[in-house]
């Protein structure tokens, strides 16, 4: 729950409503293994070699820790209004306190049914906690507790993101949380 | 790669071989365009320098969460299945640093549905700074005929 400093009720009450239900704009796609793999020199037979992927994941799969990356919006698109953002719920607190910056420091991922080529993933977004000031060395802002759940097509849960975030004013700008 | 780590070989207190890899701006910017992570703090030097206030372009969450996984496989073999990874950025990893992961044992378990965990704290550190802290839990396989990727519904308890 909020602690209760200067959160804005109309942000309060959104605390443990699922927002921002979406589906992906595309389908798990192999490109994105072999991309994640090659970033990581990640060799895990299992991503590069069909026989070994039939016989330990039953066919091909996605690294489990690309879990977000099916859901992140094109940089563009047409029609698209702006930049498109992921974790919009993180975006909406950086902009209802006023803080420009901010950074993940906590993350929790649990892996559920594996990703597999072809999937269409979707996931909704629900705020857990917002803290009360505070400063770190980056500057003073607030932190603040975000759960994604990712499921595939058949409504099977495919894994669960837990993040803390601290949203912030660089010292020198004068804080204002 | 270990060809396929069995749960009877593993003890709390065990260590993991080290990995150190040296980072460079294309080891951020291909990390962060594999995950689809677009912001500018992690390839924009300026943006990130002057707008975020760090020394650099950095290392993404996502990717850091990459960088885990293979640590953790590449010990565990291709049957080793995530299961649940808690991690801690306590400061950025930059072009120019050489990140050593490292990791100990902490639990070795099996549940009541008979699969296989083991429990890890992995560190990523640069020089003698931790960077990030990953605590891992990964299902291995409890015999040889055993693997947790077959695993489904409530036979999977992360």
């Amino acid at each position: 729950m909020a602690e209760d400093d200067g959160v804005p009720p109309e942000v309060a009450e959104l605390i443990g409503v699922p927002q921002y239900a979406q589906t992906a704009d595309f389908a798990v796609e192999r490109s994105y293994t072999y991309n994640t793999c090659a970033a990581t020199q990640n060799g895990n037979p299992i991503f590069w070699d069909d026989s070994v992927a039939e016989t330990v994941t039953n066919g091909p799969i996605a690294p489990p820790t690309t879990l977000s990356l099916w859901m992140r919006p094109h940089f563009w698109q047409p029609g698209a209004a702006g930049e498109q953002v992921a974790l919009k719920v993180h975006f909406d607190l950086k902009a209802a306190f006023d803080l420009p910056e901010a950074v993940m420091t906590d993350n929790t991922i649990t892996f559920h049914e594996p990703v597999r080529p072809g999937d269409r993933i979707s996931n909704q977004q629900v705020l857990k906690s917002i803290s009360g000031p505070k400063t770190t060395k980056l500057g003073t802002g607030r932190f603040w507790v975000i759960d994604v759940e990712y499921h595939n097509q058949r409504d099977e849960l495919v894994g669960v993101e837990s993040y803390t975030g601290f949203g912030y004013r660089r010292d020198t700008e004068g804080a204002r949380p | 790669m270990t060809a396929a780590l069995i749960l009877s070989q593993v003890a709390v207190g065990d260590t993991l071989p080290t990995l150190a890899v040296d980072v460079t701006p294309t080891t951020v910017v291909l990390g962060a365009l594999a995950s689809r992570d677009w912001r500018p703090m992690h390839h924009d030097y300026k943006f990130a320098t002057e707008r975020n206030g760090v020394a650099d372009i950095f290392l993404n969450t996502p990717n850091q969460a990459a960088w885990f996984e293979r640590y953790v496989t590449d010990w565990t073999g291709p049957k080793g299945r995530l299961g649940r990874m808690t991690f801690r950025m306590k400061t950025s990893v930059f072009p120019g640093d050489r990140m050593v992961f490292s990791a100990v044992v902490t639990a070795v378990e099996t549940d009541d549905v008979g699969c296989g965990w083991v429990s890890l704290d992995v560190s990523l550190t640069v020089g003698e700074r931790v960077a990030t802290t990953c605590a891992v839990r990964v299902a291995v396989p409890v015999g040889e005929n055993d693997n947790p990727w077959r695993r489904r519904g409530d036979d999977w308890k992360v």
